[in-house]
């Protein structure tokens, strides 16, 4: 957190998808060891961002920089954890062999063993906490463990920037709670950036230093004090919405076309 | 017939030695082509490629039946018929949707071209049936030797991909974030799988490839998840169904196929019998604990 070196810059960032601007304008820095989370209703872009940042995208205009670099597809500094899917049962993939694949499952040549390898998986399901099950088949295990593993996964390289996209995702509230405290454990202890893209802030909101929340083919980005607020939310949307504190969770009431903040139903299909 | 009749037709080991020798090229084919079809069977059961192989198969069918018509070489005619299916397929088809209904549009074209062009054919009508059922003793000597080329070439380029080809197989998103070539690979694949098919078809006959690759692997993945035991039982199941399908078919005066599907059949059956006893144990044992843990 004391290096100022900005680990993702955007400048003048614009992207449209189908003739329609997604956001445009979009200077957004986030530095080592900070948790940005970028909210949004579907289809306001969040995982087109996502798609930026890995390379997969292109913007229309401005720019996009990684440690000062331009985007490469493929950087292996960038660790992605992607939305929670069940790995189905059956399938050849014990614990560790998931956690491996961050390691060497980019690597063509013939699959020997290697012993500095598999030091490092186990170095990785250990960070995790999921060194009792490495051996189990994945598809044996819970929503959770699952998501653990693919942090440890995503660790392999050990990134710079973290790209988390709904990594919470159909877990119950104690998952939820231990995946994001895996996360916000990492950045605090490696400085690792992170960027969060969520529907649902609740479950990180004790961590998060800044919000980017984008809506409408408008964004505004802050602390979560100053992003989410009636008067903020009411004009990004254009319509009045407003932001209810209640026991240390934030709900959004009014959001118009039905974009409900804690709908879990819609996102899944994005 | 009597039942002597057909036990006699079916299995019959006189003069087994001499039979052996004579066959013994054909065995060597075999076996290397159950070994790479286990292997390749791996991945096709990863990404959900069954229909895709039935399909090309098929257009298999058709090249080395207009291969037969015009005099051209049968292999080289089934070769070029799995490749263009196989490349079509990977191209048109990289949803899983998508795949489906061109396969499901490809496949009853290419069997209704490959009969067209064997009532056009007026040889032997024995080769005719071979190309649907497995001809493998009357492929010869050259032949046979391409055959086993292509299957090693197969063998090697899949260990040489074998990590971003399961990464990829297994979760194409984050593969493609971590920097490894999914669509490069996927097409590589189906060529790969193109060169599988139109080896299986000379062996075992187009309507049977699955029994060589996909059967085996299925079979493995009932009785391990461990991705070195899963590779390695199925191309030891696709081993002893292909030799020993040839070894008992030998004296008996029928098709090969029988009973190298037979075999992989039964070989499906006990590890399915095997995975869900062994399931029970683990879900009563194992699992238990690990949920109260935490």
């Amino acid at each position: 957190m004391t290096s100022d070196r900005p680990v993702l810059e955007f400048e003048n960032g614009s992207l449209g998808f189908g003739g329609r601007s997604l956001w445009s304008d979009l200077d957004l820095t986030v530095r080592p060891g900070e948790f940005l989370a970028v909210l949004g209703p579907n289809g306001s872009g969040k995982t087109s961002l996502l798609k930026t940042i890995l390379g997969q995208q292109a913007l229309d205009s401005g720019s996009v920089r990684l440690s000062g670099r331009p985007i490469r597809r493929g950087d292996r500094s960038v660790g992605y954890i992607p939305q929670q899917k069940l790995v189905p049962p059956g399938t050849p993939l014990r614990g560790r062999d998931l956690v491996a694949l961050g390691v060497n499952g980019h690597r063509f040549g013939p699959p020997l063993p290697r012993r500095a390898d598999r030091e490092r998986v186990d170095e990785l399901l250990e960070s995790v906490g999921a060194t009792e099950y490495a051996h189990q088949p994945v598809g044996t295990l819970s929503g959770g463990e699952q998501q653990r593993l693919r942090v440890g996964q995503a660790l392999a390289g050990d990134p710079v920037l973290l790209l988390c996209d709904e990594p919470l995702l159909s877990l119950d509230l104690h998952h939820q709670r231990a995946v994001s405290e895996l996360i916000d454990q990492r950045r605090r202890s490696h400085d690792t950036a992170v960027v969060f893209v969520t529907h649902d802030v609740n479950p990180v909101l004790d961590v998060v230093d800044r919000i980017l929340y984008l809506a409408g083919g408008k964004f505004r980005q802050g602390t979560p004090a100053e992003v989410l607020r009636s008067d903020v939310l009411s004009e990004l949307y254009g319509t009045p919405v407003d932001v209810i504190r209640s026991h240390g969770r934030v709900i959004v009431v009014g959001v118009p076309d039905g974009h409900d903040h804690h709908d879990h139903h819609d996102e899944v299909a994005e | 017939m009597t039942a002597d009749d057909i036990w006699g037709r079916l299995f019959n080991f006189a003069n087994y030695g001499e039979l052996v020798a004579l066959v013994q090229n054909s065995i060597v084919a075999a076996a290397v082509l159950g070994i790479v079809g286990g292997l390749i069977g791996v991945f096709v059961m990863q990404r959900d490629m069954a229909f895709a192989v039935h399909g090309i198969s098929e257009l298999s069918f058709a090249g080395a039946a207009g291969a037969l018509l015009i005099g051209a070489n049968v292999v080289l005619g089934s070769l070029v018929g799995s490749l263009l299916a196989a490349i079509l397929i990977g191209l048109l088809g990289a949803k899983a949707r998508d795949r489906n209904s061109i396969i499901g549009v490809l496949m009853p074209f290419g069997l209704g071209l490959g009969i067209l062009f064997l009532a056009l054919y007026p040889g032997r009508s024995a080769n005719k049936f071979g190309l649907l059922t497995g001809q493998i003793i009357s492929v010869d000597i050259p032949q046979l030797g391409l055959l086993v080329t292509l299957s090693v070439v197969v063998l090697v380029a899949l260990l040489l991909a074998w990590r971003p080809l399961t990464f990829d197989s297994l979760d194409a998103d984050v593969a493609a974030a971590r920097g490894v070539p999914s669509r490069a690979l996927s097409l590589g694949f189906m060529v790969l799988l193109g060169l599988t098919v139109a080896v299986s078809v000379q062996i075992i006959g187009s309507l049977l490839v699955l029994a060589l690759l996909v059967t085996p692997a299925a079979a493995a993945l009932r009785v391990s998840s461990s991705p070195l035991v899963v590779p390695l039982l199925s191309m030891l199941f696709g081993f002893v169904s292909a030799v020993g399908g040839i070894l008992l078919a030998l004296g008996g005066s029928l098709p090969i196929s029988p009973y190298i599907t037979t075999i992989s059949f039964v070989i499906y059956v006990v590890c399915r019998i095997v995975g869900a006893r062994k399931g029970r144990g683990v879900r009563a044992s194992a699992r238990q604990p690990l949920r109260v843990a935490r």
